[in-house]
């Protein structure tokens, strides 16, 4: 195979990663926000909880600042269309992100109790809406987005945004991302945190990975009966990167079953994901949060590759132009710059990794709301 | 073929411009502040003093407010480019891209993941390791600005890359002269010393503000007369280095420093005058009201005293070749990506360079389309769309000149302040505190022109001489930009308004409230209050 073709293998393969890093992270955080109002009874414990991802979350959010610099880097083309198709779905979900880093940092710097509670609801709202939507996007992207290129390579939408807001799967999607972070931020908190928000956490967090393990295998049926894509002449994955021409791609339904059953060992990845959910809800049922904390990891990177497993090689496709659909082929940056990026990727991403790993050391520990209060740099 | 809404290229224009001159009101600060707070603790975990400690604790506390909305409206940018941009995300991405996301892997990720720790690890770290994050935080917001740079320098001067017919953009091919790009080397100097200005102006005039109350006044004065050497030396270099980028434009953007030097004919060299000040007039192509210093403009752009710089209608005449060869271009592109023979192949490798200047003709192209029309009217396409390859001089014009001003304020400012503090007359000199405290906006001000001059000058262009502004923007509807547009106005407005509450709470607080014992007992009031269930 041409380096070219292996080198975009790698970078969908590290969009994966991304993915799975995003939606652990970014939603363990989120899961918290979520979470807030209703783990903390009084302003103590909801400090406390704040405090908890109070030194991370920063840290954490740039999963999905490099979640979005990756697709720009590796793949433009479809950055540019997925961002501009989902506009009024990506601009409520910039407005609603955008609200966390100063909630996180303003709540508590005033005393009054109006000023805190309206805080507390932006942690609600910027912490359900993103990951709904985060979760909608890989639903709306399973059943193909409305939209054609002109020969200057601009993308033309087909489709309103109400198809992609109102869609009955793409809200199953959005649900079961949020029953995954609220998961994640439950356990965060088991970690931290003793009772009564111990306790707290743990019942909200089994209540979300039970709904996310339900709603994944419902998904899973619903895409088995959906128009899923295919290619139906043979293409040359180190073609230019150009979607305008190079693909012939029809609509079968059912298509997105049939990477599963060339490859059957594929149908370990769903497995391990709903294995992941009922396994993590049985260890925080029995108090281990970090087990739990764990296998949350482990169900993203289930669910995440099942999807990705299921499209592969398509990464948007086009249900009026399908085949201008955008694929791993078609949609890269050039050979030159994926190999830059492969190289800089090399070399920073153990570095972050390391240094990442020794500030969660450095604050480990349970937080507790006496010290959170007193402490004039907390949150 | 559809048609580009030029409302919708306007209000997409408007929206970015409105979200990075918001942005960039919180940077400077932040690339500033935080070698500030090195530089303080620095002094702390030398002498040990406790005043350096709650000087580098009382301004990171100000600095925190400052950073959060860093932070939150920078996602907007990096999301806007593929929300509002797609052509140009399309276009430029493979190797506007790498930058970005080398900022996020390099730089973004450090800053924010030990920022946790400059704030949470004062307790949990000893002395040299909780310096030793301050200057990784430092470092991390700095490095961020350099790689932002490198990719904004790549549309004012796309090296690194070249046109590709068969993927119809632009292709990444050398990370080294994507990375020393002259332009990305000095900008970022340039960026980088504006916000330390900032910082230092905010740290100077808030400790003018305890100084006439008589408040803090050791903690003061010391904060004070540090801002105001770390001013001083920021203002030399910041000018230095603008007169750096004012020379590269000069070599490889002339359209933009003929606009930001009011100059419609070709200089007369040695004797042209520096416009000081006048009413460029857009429309009918000159200047009102001129006020200028003869001799000043020719050794203070092209440092020497023989050279022209051409002026605005000579390089319109020079762009009328240009924009016929550039249509070429393009009808044979299109021809090529259909035919894809050698004949439109090489017709297109010929005229490839103009091919920019050829998409540039597309608003005044019949129908928006520049690879049919018919021969009559080549002309008058031709003559149409001249004019538009300068930008709107009044602008670029006029905030050039308020940044220059500006910057020359504050090198007066700092250099008395740096006398007056260094001498100990701070405090008699009420005039000057006043003057500082006044001045705290200024810095930011001043940056916010550089920024309208360096990208309101690189118009029409989303990539200088590639890519017009007028197709880089998504296809949208009037109505989803409206949408966006209400609510970035909403919201930003909120956050400002905290922001600003915030700061003048924690400014006119003081130190002292800062500097109290992190486990200190808390006071009855507060443990209340803490306590209170609240309603839900």
């Amino acid at each position: 195979m041409e380096l070219y073709a292996i080198l975009k293998i790698v970078w969908a393969a590290v969009l994966g990663v991304l993915f799975i890093g995003l939606g652990t992270m970014v939603g363990m955080d989120m899961g918290v926000g979520t979470l807030l109002r209703f783990v903390g009874r009084n302003d103590g414990e909801r400090r406390t909880a704040l405090n908890i991802i109070g030194p991370h979350w920063d840290g954490n959010q740039v999963w999905f600042i490099l979640g979005g610099g990756a697709i720009f880097a590796a793949f433009p083309t479809l950055y540019g269309t997925s961002f501009s198709a989902f506009y009024v779905v990506m601009i409520t979900l910039l407005f609603s992100m955008i609200l966390r880093p100063v909630a996180f940092e303003y709540r508590s710097k005033a005393d009054s109790t109006l000023w805190r509670a309206g805080w507390d609801w932006v942690f609600l709202v910027s912490g359900f809406v993103p990951m709904f939507i985060y979760g909608a996007a890989f639903g709306n992207v399973l059943e193909g987005v409305g939209y054609h290129f002109g020969w200057t390579g601009q993308y033309y939408q087909d489709e309103s945004f109400l198809s992609y807001l109102l869609n009955p799967f793409a809200i199953l999607c959005g649900l079961m991302s949020v029953g995954l972070s609220v998961y994640q931020g439950g356990a965060m908190l088991m970690l931290r945190a003793d009772d009564p928000i111990w306790s707290r956490a743990r019942r909200y967090a089994m209540g979300g990975g039970l709904v996310a393990a339900t709603l994944f295998v419902i998904g899973g049926i619903w895409v088995r009966f959906m128009p899923g894509f295919v290619m139906t002449a043979p293409v040359n994955p180190a073609m230019p990167a150009n979607p305008l021409h190079g693909q012939s791609v029809a609509m079968v339904a059912g298509g997105w079953m049939h990477n599963f059953h060339a490859h059957p060992a594929l149908w370990l990845l769903p497995l391990a994901g709903v294995g992941c959910m009922l396994a993590g809800v049985a260890m925080l049922a029995a108090g281990r949060a970090v087990a739990g904390w764990w296998l949350g990891l482990g169900a993203w990177a289930g669910t995440i590759t099942t999807v990705g497993c299921a499209m592969f090689p398509f990464l948007m496709p086009s249900s009026t132009a399908p085949d201008q659909s955008l694929t791993v082929w078609n949609s890269t940056a050039s050979e030159y710059g994926l190999g830059c990026m492969l190289v800089v990727a090399g070399i920073f991403v153990p570095i972050i990794l390391s240094y990442t790993s020794w500030c969660y050391y450095v604050m480990r520990g349970k937080v507790h709301t006496a010290d959170v209060v007193n402490d004039t740099h907390s949150y | 073929m559809e048609f580009i809404n030029p409302d919708v290229v306007d209000l997409s224009r408007f929206q970015f411009a409105l979200t990075a001159l918001y942005h960039f009101m919180f940077v400077p600060l932040t690339l500033g502040l935080t070698f500030m707070l090195a530089a303080m603790e620095t002094v702390y975990v030398v002498t040990g003093r406790q005043i350096y400690k709650d000087m580098a604790q009382f301004w990171g506390k100000l600095f925190g407010i400052n950073f959060a909305i860093g932070v939150a409206t920078g996602i907007t940018m990096e999301f806007e480019f593929g929300t509002n941009w797609s052509m140009y995300s399309h276009f430029f991405g493979d190797m506007f891209g790498t930058p970005l996301a080398i900022e996020g892997l390099m730089a973004f990720f450090m800053e924010s993941t030990f920022v946790g720790l400059m704030f949470f690890g004062w307790d949990r770290l000893s002395r040299q390791a909780h310096l030793a994050i301050t200057y990784l935080v430092a470092l991390g917001s700095n490095l961020s600005a350099l790689w932002i740079l490198i990719a904004n320098a790549g549309m004012n001067m796309p090296e690194g890359a070249h046109f590709d017919p068969e993927t119809m953009r632009m292709q990444f091919e050398s990370f080294v002269d994507l990375v020393f790009n002259p332009d990305a080397q000095a900008k970022f100097v340039h960026t980088s010393v504006a916000g330390y200005v900032s910082a230092a102006m905010f740290v100077m005039g808030i400790s003018a503000f305890y100084l006439l109350r008589g408040q803090h006044r050791q903690f003061a004065a010391r904060s004070f007369r540090m801002a105001a050497l770390f001013g001083i030396i920021s203002t030399v270099a910041v000018i230095t280095l603008g007169d750096v980028l004012g020379r590269l434009d000069y070599e490889k953007q002339p359209t933009k420093i003929a606009a930001i030097e009011g100059l419609w004919h070709t200089s007369n060299p040695p004797f042209e005058p520096w416009i000081v000040a006048a009413l460029p007039d857009d429309a009918r192509q000159e200047n009102h009201y001129e006020i200028g210093v003869p001799l000043v403009l020719t050794p203070l752009i092209t440092h020497t005293f023989d050279q022209p710089i051409t002026g605005m209608h000579e390089l319109e005449d020079e762009a009328g070749p240009r924009i016929r060869s550039g249509i070429d271009a393009v009808a044979a592109l299109r021809r090529y990506g259909v035919t894809h023979s050698s004949t439109d192949l090489a017709q297109f490798t010929a005229h490839e360079q103009d091919m920019g200047y050829g998409l540039l003709a597309t608003r005044h192209a019949p129908g928006q389309d520049v690879t049919a029309i018919p021969a009559d009217r080549i002309d008058d396409v031709v003559k149409a769309t001249q004019p538009d390859i300068l930008p709107n001089v009044f602008v670029t014009f006029w905030s050039f000149r308020l940044m220059v001003f500006l910057s020359l304020w504050f090198f007066a400012l700092f250099a008395i302040s740096a006398y007056l503090s260094l001498k100990r007359r701070l405090e008699r000199s009420r005039l000057l505190l006043k003057l500082c405290m006044w001045s705290i906006p200024l810095p930011i001000l001043a940056t916010e022109f550089g920024w309208i001059t360096a990208e309101a000058g690189r118009q029409p262009w989303t990539v200088f001489g590639w890519l017009p502004t007028f197709l880089s923007a998504s296809s949208h509807g009037v109505s989803y930009m409206v949408f966006s547009l209400v609510g970035f106005v909403l919201l930003y407005s909120v956050f400002i308004a905290a922001e600003l509450y915030l700061m003048f709470k924690f400014a006119r607080l003081g130190p002292d409230h800062d500097s109290m014992e992190p486990h200190a007992p808390a006071t009855p009031r507060a443990s209340a209050f803490d306590m209170r269930p609240m309603a839900s």
